[in-house]
């Protein structure tokens, strides 16, 4: 562990501090409520900080969401071990009947789709989150997250499935 | 009927990130093809359902300002006993906790009220994290008591009680002063264990009180006052450390 000086410092306000709003985005996603997510993005700041050297340059967002994701996790894995191992049931969820329209209209409905992205498992969420909140690039969400750049693509494609139907179902209930 | 394209592609196409012949190539099957076509604009009124909802939760002003406080200290706080005590680092550290302790315990109590309170600590914080930028703190560095008391005494505007308790483990490393709202603060820095621990002192008009005691930010204070002058040790060691020091300075002359 190495400490900053007052000019690593100032460079570290400089390039790190302005992605806290995705650092604490990221979390909250994650871990699904705002109190945990500020300690751990707390936590996961302080951890920038005492990596900082070695960070040569680069994307400053992918390689602080890298940290902040791997925090996640790691509370996660001390706190509700339950939720990594969390698995989408596609049969159960993939009966969409929905019609585009009730799609909109469940989109105007903030909480349900809080809630329909919160219940995606952690591994889709978190790609669906860095690609439409942060607008990542495949590439930036492959560093960020470790999986092949293939893998990335169809994690966002299933995730993207299963939100789509979760939304769908919950929007109008049962099929005719 | 399902189509020979990969989704994946479909997906990759949505996003823009198909390279350009590969891209060409998808949106000649497009044309043809209902099933993706269909897909695509399932994808836009989804990303357009997210973008309407403003899911992105951006940081708080309140937890801005701790991870700044965080950063500052962890830029300046030593690690080891082997290097170097870098005094005016923890000087700025101290600085630092004086206010947040100060302006949330004390200014809190006048306007009680939390968001009132976070703002304007934040704010004075802020402007110390600035002050601290332009330069060294001045202080005196020494464990002689009779050297930091004529240093702060002067300063500080009135009689600062100096003592070194080196032989009880706490060694006086040095002192400095502060202005918090308009007034000196005589600002005393001891360490324990490898951990410096910063008593503030100044003057009041209020009755001697029993300490009390508390936590921000994982760090521990304890406040109290004797003499007409009012106490706030701070410190992340242990809270019984910072009793035993409050026990010791009270009990010295």
């Amino acid at each position: 562990m190495s400490e900053l000086g007052l000019e690593d410092r100032e460079r570290f306000e400089q390039l790190v501090l302005p992605h806290v709003d995705a650092a604490f985005n990221l979390a909250r996603w994650l871990l699904r409520g705002r109190t945990d997510s500020e300690d751990v993005a707390q936590e996961a700041l302080l951890r920038a900080c005492r990596f900082f050297g070695g960070f040569h340059g680069g994307d400053v967002r992918a390689w602080l969401l890298q940290i902040v994701r791997n925090t996640c996790y790691t509370w996660l894995e001390k706190n509700r071990p339950l939720e990594l191992s969390m698995e989408f049931d596609e049969e159960l969820h993939l009966q969409t009947c929905a019609t585009p329209e009730t799609l909109a209209i469940a989109g105007d409905d903030r909480k349900r789709l809080t809630l329909a992205l919160e219940r995606l498992p952690p591994r889709f969420r978190e790609v669906l989150v860095l690609r439409e909140l942060e607008g990542c690039s495949y590439k930036e969400i492959a560093a960020i997250t470790s999986i092949p750049i293939g893998t990335v693509m169809s994690s966002l494609s299933r995730a993207r499935r299963q939100l789509y139907s979760a939304l769908t179902n919950s929007s109008q209930g049962a099929c005719p | 009927m399902r189509c020979d394209f990969s989704d994946s592609l479909l997906q990759g196409y949505f996003d823009g990130e198909l390279s350009g012949p590969r891209a060409a190539e998808f949106e000649r099957h497009l044309r043809r093809c209902v099933q993706c076509a269909t897909g695509l604009v399932d994808l836009d009124l989804l990303r357009d359902s997210l973008q309407l909802a403003q899911l992105y939760e951006p940081a708080t002003a309140s937890l801005r300002r701790k991870i700044k406080i965080n950063v500052s200290l962890h830029a300046i706080a030593p690690t080891t006993a082997a290097s170097r005590p870098r005094l005016w680092h923890w000087l700025a550290a101290a600085a630092v906790l004086l206010f947040v302790v100060i302006v949330l315990g004390r200014v809190g109590q006048m306007f009680n009220s939390d968001d009132y309170q976070a703002e304007l600590a934040g704010e004075i914080v802020d402007a110390h994290l600035r002050s601290l930028q332009l330069g060294p703190m001045t202080g005196i560095a020494s464990n002689a008591e009779g050297d930091v008391k004529g240093w702060l005494d002067g300063r500080a505007g009135f009689a600062v009680p100096v003592r070194d308790f080196t032989n009880k483990g706490f060694a006086l490393k040095g002192g400095r002063v502060d202005v918090i709202e308009g007034r000196a603060v005589a600002v005393l820095v001891y360490e324990r264990n490898g951990r410096p621990i910063n008593v503030f002192i100044w003057r009041t008009r209020e009755q001697d009180s029993p300490p009390r005691t508390g936590s921000r930010q994982s760090f521990q204070w304890v406040d109290w006052r004797r003499g007409k002058m009012e106490f706030c040790a701070v410190s992340d060691a242990d809270p019984i450390d910072l009793e035993q020091l409050h026990q010791l300075m009270n009990s010295s002359g």
